[in-house]
């Protein structure tokens, strides 16, 4: 579910869900939390979901830089991501970019979508173009900037 | 206001990794001096505030603050505009010479490989500056000849500090140095107007400038590789037919105060759809479509004009007589190709992901590497992986199967004739 909602309100920080786009049978507030990295990725995470599954792709702002996608890497199912490291990458006309997972963790879904259509990335970098999702413990990890911060940063 | 990061080209976590580099960082590298020296304050072209106004991406290339896409359009989308209607690249940044005296042949001959006595007046011709001995080749450029004793050179900007080190060193050890000027037109603009529309944009432009058809040249007479003056309400022009596109297009020289007027009146002409503005970014993938070096990356100090592909610029009677720089290397290569280690040639590579500079060729049978990507992208006129690079004698034929390597995976690649996309030069009706 974090997904959806993240990708519904994309940027916001701590998002209470539509009614109806929770499956929940009674009423409960999903915490959903945000944050980007200094290489331009954004990982969200519901922290009521006990399942701790985090979803990451890249900002708007990096879509916008990278220009039109051709083509994304993704990392093969289970395989174990660290903080800071390379786990895939995203080419476009101009150039390859690398995709650093923002936390550590394990790859428990890749977007398969992209395969067929990178472009999506450019349509929805912080919705449909996710990329992976990551089975973590948290999203504590140095370097993560909230949204204002990070719009500061990009700003810079 | 470039960010820093969102690294690139490298592989997974569990795969070697060669580069760490972030997405803005490669777009520098592709357009930066090969010298890389991080200039303090970025100089600007005649034309840095237009670029500014139409919401230009700028970025640090070769000392200049130079425009890679516009606002209104996409890398793809710019590219595919030139080949299809037509696109308007500032090139001011690039170095504008003149070459003239009773011994600016001779001089020009002893520093390059090319027949500069057979060419025509008011024609060019592709060049490049030689190192002695090595016959590497120091820059290339483009050469025109105007008279006998006149000659007009563009050479890259990315090399503009090595390229007047050399002229000047040589120069001054030329035994006829007193009958040789060499002049930098500085500030003078540049600017390509490129793509099917070019002609049409350039007529109407000459013809609102000289205001009857009489004084107006027959552009339809004016053929690739022809250069001429026009005498405009904004001073002397030289316009050159040619480019760096593969398209039929036009490279105009400006007095500096004029440049602005100038482009804005080719601007309002194509307004609409038929002219844009485009930047490095795809004139650097058009260039790769067209089968084009840009040096620093297919060409450098330790290339010679024949390992390069570009025999073809080599005369042959230059070769015969010799009495230009590294020419007991190029005779040599010259005339047995096995005096010739390796060939630039281009590539297909297969779907997926491109192979791009400084990607490793290997050979799929033993694994041995024959050689390195020199430029490479996905090419948006296409819409498959494209590449140029250098690769071991023997291996170059076109057809020949290979495989790069991209971020440690090996794909299919497919030693390719180039242009890869057909050129569309204006050579007469």
């Amino acid at each position: 579910m974090s997904f959806r909602i993240a990708t519904r309100l994309a940027g916001a920080r701590f998002v209470a869900p539509r009614a109806a786009r929770t499956f929940a049978t009674t009423p409960r507030v999903n915490v959903v939390i945000k944050k980007y990295t200094q290489d331009h990725e954004w990982i969200s995470l519901d922290t009521e979901d006990a399942s701790k599954i985090a979803t990451v792709g890249i900002t708007s702002y990096a879509a916008q830089s990278l220009g039109d996608v051709v083509y994304v890497e993704l990392p093969p199912l289970t395989s174990p991501v660290l903080a800071g490291e390379p786990f895939g990458a995203v080419e476009s006309v101009k150039s390859a970019s690398d995709i650093m997972s923002p936390v550590a963790g394990e790859v428990v879904a890749v977007n398969e979508a992209l395969n067929d259509k990178p472009s999506i990335i450019n349509a929805s970098p912080e919705g449909e173009g996710w990329i992976v999702k990551l089975k973590v413990k948290s999203l504590e990890a140095e370097g993560l900037m909230e949204e204002a911060e990070y719009k500061k940063f990009t700003e810079e | 206001m470039l960010p820093r990061t969102l690294r690139l080209t490298c592989a997974r976590t569990a795969l070697p990794r060669t580069t760490t580099k972030s997405v803005f960082t490669i777009a520098v590298r592709k357009y930066t001096s090969p010298a890389g020296v991080p200039p303090v304050e970025l100089k600007k072209t005649p034309l840095h505030d237009l670029h500014v106004a139409a919401g230009a991406k700028m970025v640090p290339f070769a000392g200049y603050s130079m425009p890679v896409t516009y606002a209104d359009q996409g890398l793809a989308e710019s590219h595919k505009h030139v080949r299809t209607k037509a696109g308007l690249f500032d090139v001011s940044h690039m170095v504008q010479h003149r070459f003239t005296g009773p011994a600016a042949l001779p001089f020009l001959q002893s520093l390059t490989p090319s027949d500069l006595s057979k060419l025509l007046p008011n024609t060019s011709t592709l060049s490049c500056f030689l190192h002695p001995v090595t016959g590497g080749i120091v820059d290339d450029l483009m050469i025109t000849l105007h008279g006998p004793e006149d000659f007009y050179v563009v050479s890259n900007a990315a090399c503009a500090e090595k390229d007047l080190a050399y002229i000047s060193e040589n120069l001054s050890s030329f035994p006829r140095r007193s009958e040789v000027e060499h002049t930098v037109l500085d500030g003078q603009g540049l600017i390509a107007l490129q793509g099917p529309e070019s002609m049409l944009i350039l007529n109407e432009f000459l013809l609102h400038c000289l205001g009857d058809t009489a004084s107006c040249p027959d552009l339809k007479k004016f053929l690739f590789g022809q250069t001429m003056f026009v005498d405009s309400p904004y001073g002397k022009l030289h316009v050159a037919r040619g480019g760096y596109t593969g398209e039929d297009g036009f490279e105009i020289s400006i007095p500096k105060e004029h440049t602005v007027a100038v482009t804005k009146e080719l601007l309002e002409i194509g307004k609409g759809d038929r002219v844009k503005l485009a930047g490095l970014g795809a004139r650097d993938t058009l260039r790769l479509e067209a089968g084009m070096c840009l040096y620093g990356h297919d060409l450098d100090d330790s290339t010679t004009p024949i390992e390069a592909g570009l025999k073809w610029l080599v005369g042959k009677d230059r070769v015969a007589e010799g009495g230009f720089h590294g020419h007991e290397t190029i005779s040599r290569q010259y005339a047995d190709w096995k005096q010739v280690p390796r060939r630039r040639v281009g590539f297909t590579i297969e779907k997926g992901a491109p192979a791009r500079e400084g990607a490793e060729i290997v050979d799929p049978a033993t694994g041995e590497v024959l050689g390195k990507i020199t430029s490479g992208c996905p090419s948006p006129t296409l819409g498959t992986n494209i590449a140029m690079g250098y690769i071991k004698s023997g291996f170059h034929k076109a057809g020949t199967e290979v495989a790069v390597k991209v971020r440690g995976k090996t794909r299919q690649a497919t030693v390719a004739k180039m242009p890869f996309v057909k050129a569309n030069y204006w050579k007469g009706e």
